[in-house]
Parts: structure tokens; C-alpha cells; sequence
């Protein structure tokens, strides 16, 4: 083995380095998940039942379900 | 934490039957893994007793393989273990595979009349009748003018 000079490695705040990449990261990927799930999930749905209560006709709906013979109190 | 080991040591032995017990969680222990030396290691053995930069790259070489069975390079190489595990693991997927296709056939009841096929349909045209889950579940994907899933 060649005696060629290593460089020397970090020897203290390995602790701290390593909470310091976690914490960070933690934090940016909660902040991430947080922001996609209130876009993809929560924004959808809110738009979903605006636009289906829009022009919702609850008597035309119940109706259609009567005349499909569901209901045993309305035929 | 005291040695994990027996209480007699091992003389000229190979492991496991020493009192050599290091491993990655346990690296240094005071057994050394060489204990019968002979004349020339008991001769390096003194001269490690003095000023170590006497010491030649050979010697201190020596002297690390008097002490540890393997380097932490050797002891954490890598195997070829987990083929063996993934074919058992599949290969307990596929008989698995057989013998419950053989209980289907062989012990399994007749399906009760609710999984038919034309209890099912029905089942399928009460619930859009009833409209459940208009709004993102199952009514919402059902095409009421045209009789037919929404593409």
C-alpha cells in the first residue's frame, strides 16, 4: 500500500449534520405532500360537489328514484 | 458488555470453536484471534510493547491480523444470498399457487346465490337506481341518458 495522504474526514458534527439534512428534509417534504394533497384531492373535490349541486334539481331527482321503484313509502 | 463466549479459550482451534467472537456490533474484544503465536510472532508481540513508529507497514500488518480474523471490508462484503432467497420465496409463491388451485377445485362450496352473476346485476342496477355516491363515486360514473358507463 502506497502512503498517500488521505484527506481527513469529519470528525465532529456528524450529529448535527445529519439532523440538520433530516429536519430540512422532513420539512420539505411534508410542506410537499400537504401542497399536492390540498391540489389534487381537496381543491378537486370541493369543485366536484359545487358543480354537481350547481343545477341540482332534488325533486327531479327524487322522481327519477321513484319511478325506479326503489322506495317503499312512494311508488 | 462482557465477552459472549465460552469460558475456556480456544488453543489452535478454528472458528467457531474459539473465543473469538468479534463481529460488526461487537468489533473489539480482548480475545485476540490468533492466541498460539510462534516464535517469530511472540518476538513481534514485544517489539509491539515499545514505541510503535519502530513498527514497520509490514508488522503493524501482521500484528492487525494476529488481532482480527477479517477487516471490516472483508467481513461486510457482499453475497450472493439473496438469489437463493428469492427463488425459495418464489418458488413457495408458486406451490402455494398449485395447492389452492387444487382446493378450488377439490373442497371449495358451491357460491352462494348472492355471486351470481345475474344477482350481482341486479345488486349493480338497485344501487344506480338509488343514485349512491352521485357526486365522485360510483352514480357519477353511470351515463343516465344513454344506459351505459360514462367513457
Amino acid at each position: 500500500m502506497t502512503s498517500s495522504a488521505l484527506t481527513k474526514p469529519q470528525m465532529r458534527g456528524l450529529l448535527a449534520k445529519r439532523l440538520r439534512f433530516h429536519i430540512v428534509g422532513a420539512f420539505a417534504v411534508s410542506l410537499g405532500v400537504a401542497a399536492f394533497y390540498k391540489f389534487a384531492v381537496a381543491e378537486q373535490r370541493k369543485k366536484a360537489y359545487a358543480d354537481f349541486y350547481r343545477n341540482y334539481d332534488s325533486m327531479k331527482d327524487f322522481e327519477e328514484m321513484k319511478k325506479a321503484g326503489i322506495f317503499q313509502s312512494a311508488k | 458488555m462482557h465477552s459472549p463466549g465460552s469460558a475456556a479459550h480456544g488453543e489452535g482451534k478454528m472458528p467457531p470453536y474459539t473465543s473469538y467472537h468479534a463481529q460488526r456490533t461487537y468489533p473489539m474484544p480482548d480475545e485476540p484471534f490468533c492466541t498460539e503465536l510462534n516464535a517469530e510472532q511472540r518476538a513481534l508481540k514485544e517489539k509491539e510493547k515499545g514505541s510503535w513508529t519502530q513498527l514497520s507497514h509490514a508488522e503493524k500488518v501482521a500484528l492487525y491480523r494476529l488481532q482480527f480474523h477479517e477487516t471490516f471490508a472483508e467481513m461486510n462484503r457482499r453475497s450472493n444470498e439473496w438469489k437463493t432467497v428469492m427463488g425459495c420465496v418464489f418458488f413457495f409463491f408458486g406451490l402455494t399457487a398449485l395447492l389452492i388451485w387444487w382446493q378450488r377445485v377439490y373442497v371449495f362450496p358451491e357460491k352462494p346465490i348472492t355471486l351470481t352473476d345475474e344477482w350481482k346485476a341486479q345488486q349493480l342496477q338497485r344501487v344506480l337506481d338509488m343514485k349512491g355516491n352521485p357526486v365522485q363515486g360510483l352514480a357519477s360514473r353511470w351515463d343516465y341518458e344513454k344506459k351505459e358507463w360514462k367513457k
